[in-house]
């Protein structure tokens, strides 16, 4: 409880700083993504309700919040993979560089060649580690022996996998060790040369060594990519994310930088949530 | 005072424990019946078969003549039908398969057909025959050749080689398309690149236990009208065939007018236990070597 209250007065000190510091960086940063009014249904649960959200161009943007509180399915809505899922319905907009994804026309290969994708559990193909990383530029029609060797090794490289696996490349992905294969999914994501990188709980399934390499991983990437993260761990929001959305119940109730929203939160339900009292 | 009188518990002792004794007895024979039944058929079999099986009769051509007679024709024929059988429920079996199981919706309509195809698969054998002589033989006027024995069998095979790859392409985990989605796949790529070659070994685990099936099967063929003696080899889907269950069939059927047939169909159901043994081990070294766990 005192500990509570002190954090409380610490932040309240800062608190005129980290405005400033929002509203400059707000007009600056490019925004990768722009959601109004987004609204989903899986049948007749309303999953996600008016969702106000912007990604901003190289930045980490964090979603936290309680189990079932829509951010998995928040960031599966930006890359439409929620549509897998035959009863969902939307309503609202999301745009991606000024591109309305969820138009009927929208070609949604398009849209996940530019927003690549990690998922909670190291899900590496049954085939060998090169074939995994070469996957994703195959599909897009890249048969060049020479152009693929060379994305495997810079894909496996920047997800500081390359030196681990380079000597055993045509072996199969399931002989490597959790954290491998998740840096490996990320390397695989990379390939792709992606705009933005949507990670669902990435380090969830890991030990706390995997975890820290993983986000390292994360924080070097972000000079190249815009990541979205979904994480249920609110230390690893507060370590590495630029920006922090706290969704409740399907809705967001507090969106600010990471920094304002853990040191001065402006909802109770944020402060209850951060300070460990529910969820 | 007890309840329990000890003096009668001994009494009755005796006989509980006999009782016991006497279960598993009963259960254990129960269990032998078909093992033995099974053993002496065997038996049967290669006492009255073993020493006719030689290389003029693997080789040999068919003939009236029991000293002359050999199996090669319907060895061929066999082999040509298993050709049509795996080609067609294969193509047809798992294009089947992975409509039902990733492009239908699910809905009524769908555990409408599930439920049918379930209920095909034990249609008994004869009724295809019927099918297949209407269909293939009669109004495809294509005869008793090879193509039309094999679409028949095709046709009787299939909802097992369906329902098979259905649960291959089911253990496929969704974390795999999902993966492969989201790096901007199409539907087909996901499916040809990814979901196929995980569901590979299960499906033709699945395609050769139907395969082992239709080998064996007699009475559809009989429908169609394969005759008794056919001399020629069947050298393409298109020529008239005989098969190792008909040769069987018609030898044990006419083993009333000359003894040696007798001897010649054993022979002949040595041969085809030999094909089938192999062709069930092909499964299972497939399922052991290949399935994998995820």
């Amino acid at each position: 409880m005192t500990q509570t209250i002190a954090k409380k007065n610490e932040s309240v000190k800062h608190l005129p700083r980290l405005t400033t510091v929002s509203n400059d960086r707000l007009s600056k940063q490019k925004v990768v993504y722009q959601v109004e009014g987004f609204n989903l249904w899986y049948d007749e649960t309303h999953a996600l309700k008016d969702i106000e959200l912007s990604v901003y161009d190289r930045e980490i943007t964090a979603i936290i919040g309680p189990s079932g509180c829509g951010k998995s399915t928040f960031l599966k809505s930006l890359n439409r993979m929620v549509e897998l899922i035959p009863s969902v319905k939307t309503s609202g907009d999301i745009s991606y560089q000024g591109n309305r994804i969820l138009d009927k026309h929208f070609k949604v290969e398009q849209l996940r060649t530019k927003v690549g994708m990690v998922f909670q559990k190291p899900n590496p193909f049954p085939k060998s580690i090169y074939e995994n990383i070469a996957y994703g530029p195959k599909i897009h029609g890249i048969k060049n022996k020479k152009i693929l060797n060379q994305i495997v090794e810079r894909s496996l490289r920047d997800a500081y996998l390359w030196d681990e696996v380079k000597d055993r490349l045509n072996e199969n992905a399931y002989g490597l060790s959790g954290g491998q294969q998740q840096r490996l999914c990320i390397a695989r994501a990379l390939a792709i040369e992606p705009e933005v990188i949507l990670m669902d709980e990435p380090t969830s399934a890991l030990d706390p060594v995997s975890t820290s390499k993983i986000e390292e991983l994360i924080q070097e990437l972000k000079s190249k990519y815009s990541i979205v993260i979904v994480t249920h761990n609110m230390q690893q929001a507060a370590r590495i994310s630029d920006r922090t959305a706290f969704f409740l119940n399907g809705e967001i109730i507090e969106f600010d930088l990471t920094e304002s929203l853990f040191s001065n939160p402006s909802d109770q339900r944020t402060e209850d949530y951060i300070t460990g009292r529910f969820g | 005072m007890k309840y329990i009188d000890s003096s009668l518990v001994e009494k009755r002792m005796n006989k509980r424990i006999l009782k016991n004794n006497l279960s598993k007895i009963l259960f254990l024979l129960a269990t032998l019946f078909g093992l033995v039944v099974l053993v002496i058929l065997i038996m049967r079999v290669l006492i009255e078969g073993l020493k006719w099986v030689n290389f003029d009769f693997l080789t040999g051509k068919l003939s009236t003549n029991a000293e002359q007679a050999g199996i090669m024709g319907a060895i061929l024929g066999s082999l040509w039908l298993m050709l049509v059988v795996i080609v067609c429920t294969m193509i047809i079996g798992v294009g089947a398969a992975i409509y039902l199981e990733l492009y239908a919706k699910k809905g009524k309509l769908n555990s409408l057909i599930q439920t049918n195809i379930a209920n095909l698969a034990g249609v008994p054998s004869i009724v295809y025959g019927i099918l297949g002589m209407t269909l293939f033989v009669r109004a495809l006027d294509l005869g008793n050749i090879v193509l039309a024995g094999g679409l028949t069998l095709s046709l009787l095979v299939l909802p097992i080689v369906i329902v098979a790859a259905q649960e291959a392409l089911r253990s496929v985990p969704n974390s795999l398309s999902e993966a492969s989605y989201g790096m901007g796949a199409t539907k087909w790529q996901t499916i040809k690149r990814i979901i196929l070659p995980a569901a590979l070994p299960g499906i033709l685990t699945g395609a050769i236990l139907a395969l082992s099936r239709a080998i064996g099967e007699t009475a559809p063929l009989v429908v169609i009208g394969i005759p008794a003696l056919i001399i020629p080899f069947p050298g393409s889907i298109f020529d008239k065939f005989t098969t190792l269950p008909m040769q069987i069939y018609y030898w044990t059927l006419d083993s009333s007018l000359v003894a040696e047939y007798a001897n010649l169909a054993a022979a002949t159901i040595i041969v085809l236990l030999i094909l089938l043994f192999m062709l069930n081990a092909t499964a299972i070294f497939i399922r052991n070597k290949y399935q994998q766990r995820f």
